[in-house]
């Protein structure tokens, strides 16, 4: 479980972790779930158009994030949100459905695009990782207190700017998780274990920490039962974030009683 | 051109893809309305989970989608969708869940015989595929969820537009949202069935998005929304079938791209058009 080839994915794992719990915070906070679900999978379209023209998928994957973003925030402008988000959303999959189709459409790589290969990291992927990781923190801290206020209090302190820079912030960390656990659970990373820490911690720092703290023992029990059993990472990843959210209801339900 | 329309895989795909965009339409008018729309693309892709269900039991896609479909709707039910607040978490959980169903179900059909397209075929449908024994149950699908629909149009439109005025009249609130969800998960497991299950929101959302933009008026967005969707859907399909002369593979361009890039120019052809009136009319 822990031979040479498995150190990367363990290091790009934790990274993850650190990224999907700091920013699923704010995430759960503004009830901007949908949005958290349409870039990473519409980033698909990126990642297949990436492998169709043999160029690098994480530049795939980040040229069809940020597109994502900037359309929701354009199409927002002009209509409801939820609309724009599912528009964009389907839009950007199917350009990803086209892609595969021409480039012969081979079943298993979709598959790992979808839902995650741990195994696959090479040291080349590292290092673009490691920073992307580095710099969707750093703008996190960045909008940190505009955020916090414009998500605490959307009402009377609306800002589009803040808006489109959480969106960017979504993208970025996007692009760095989707290789390992797949366009599809990112969603369940960034949901899960912040919805689990408001459940049990109100302070906004507080909260950031033990999201991130759940995060961290997910993926890690994840990429170890996936190890050990080949089932597919993302798999124990979503079924592990449900779990915890229904912990973290359960808490709640009994400490209201 | 003239081989297209004789073609009986053509036929039926144009007469189930036709069938599939009114249901849609109708449900789209609601859920544009409830703004639901996030309902709608989880039930989605949660179906993706029955369609690689459906494939390893060897039944009919359809009543895979169905069956996870509808699930879903009880479980959202059951997690409290209903409440506005928290609306969105509640649905992500139950997709996070039904994502993590997916992966495996797919998995295990994926090893099973690594050379089939199940992954693509269930997540970006094909609509070429379907078989004439499918018929029968997708048609009758169809017409229960427009039947419920269309019986509760007046109550459930009150309960969508205005929660305090339906709550005062007495009207089962409850109860109408439950019906809607199960109406919903339908029309979902349908239009997965014709555009595959992560692009059914395209058809669910985007004509009847676009109808709203054309009228404020809920009877005739329905028709507005069912003429745009089957006009995407057939165009679709004859973009897709003419498509097999294109470069660069000659294999043809999958019609469910074709279907959602059109779908997207009408809504974004139905903004511009409201924002044209407006301003003539100010």
């Amino acid at each position: 479980m822990f031979a040479p080839f498995m150190v990367n994915a363990w290091i790009v794992a934790t990274l993850v972790a650190i990224v999907a719990g700091a920013v699923g915070f704010f995430v759960v906070l503004r009830g901007s779930a949908f949005v958290a679900h349409a870039i990473p999978n519409g980033s698909f379209a990126g990642a297949a158009g990436a492998t169709l023209l043999g160029v690098n998928v994480l530049f795939g994957l980040g040229v069809c994030s940020l597109g994502g973003a900037l359309g929701i925030s354009a199409l927002t402008k002009r209509g409801r949100s939820d609309v724009a988000t599912a528009l964009t959303l389907a839009f950007l999959l199917a350009l990803g459905a086209l892609f595969l189709s021409l480039g012969g459409g081979y079943a298993p790589a979709v598959y790992s695009l979808l839902f995650g290969e741990v195994l696959g990291i090479s040291v080349s992927q590292l290092v673009p990782t490691v920073v992307l990781c580095l710099v969707s923190l750093a703008a996190l801290a960045l909008i940190y207190r505009p955020l916090l206020l414009n998500s605490a209090l959307p009402e009377s302190a609306p800002s589009s700017r803040v808006e489109l820079a959480f969106l960017l912030v979504i993208a970025l960390a996007t692009t760095m998780t989707v290789p390992v656990v797949g366009t599809t659970l990112i969603f369940s990373l960034l949901i899960g274990p912040a919805a689990t820490a408001r459940a049990f911690v109100s302070r906004p720092g507080v909260a950031i920490l033990v999201a991130i703290c759940i995060a961290l023992v997910i993926v890690w029990v994840a990429i170890g039962a996936s190890y050990l059993s080949g089932w597919p990472v993302g798999f124990f990843v979503g079924s592990l974030s449900a779990v915890a959210y229904a912990t973290g209801r359960a808490y709640s339900a009994l400490a209201s009683r | 051109m003239h081989g297209f329309f004789a073609s009986p895989a053509v036929q039926l795909g144009a007469g189930i893809g036709a069938a599939v965009a009114i249901v849609a339409a109708t449900l789209g008018v609601f859920t544009v309305i409830r703004s639901q729309a996030f309902a709608g693309e989880s039930m989605g892709d949660i179906g993706t989970a029955g369609g690689a269900g459906a494939y390893l039991l060897s039944v009919g896609p359809v009543l895979g989608f169905a069956a996870a479909t509808t699930a879903a709707a009880a479980i959202m039910e059951l997690l409290g969708v209903q409440r506005a607040r928290g609306r969105d978490l509640v649905t992500g959980v139950v997709l996070g869940a039904g994502f993590a169903l997916s992966a495996l179900l797919l998995y295990v059909a994926t090893t099973d015989n690594t050379t089939s397209g199940t992954t693509s075929t269930v997540m970006f449908g094909s609509l070429f595929a379907l078989r004439s024994s499918d018929l029968a149950l997708t048609l009758s699908l169809a017409a229960i969820a427009l039947g419920v629909t269309l019986a509760l149009f007046r109550p459930l439109l009150l309960a969508s537009t205005d929660t305090d005025l339906a709550a005062a009249q007495g009207l089962p609130l409850r109860l109408l949202g439950f019906a809607y969800l199960l109406a919903l998960a339908i029309a979902v497991a349908l239009a997965a069935l014709t555009v595959g299950s992560i692009l059914s929101t395209a058809l669910l959302v985007g004509p009847a998005a676009t109808a709203l933009k054309l009228t404020d008026r809920p009877l005739r967005a329905v028709v507005y929304a069912s003429v745009i969707g089957i006009g995407a859907v057939w165009l679709g399909l004859v973009l897709a079938y003419d498509s097999y002369d294109w470069p660069p593979a000659h294999h043809g361009w999958p019609a469910s791209f074709f279907i959602v890039a059109l779908v997207l120019c009408a809504y974004l052809a139905g903004g511009g058009w409201r924002r044209w009136a407006d301003r003539r009319a100010a």
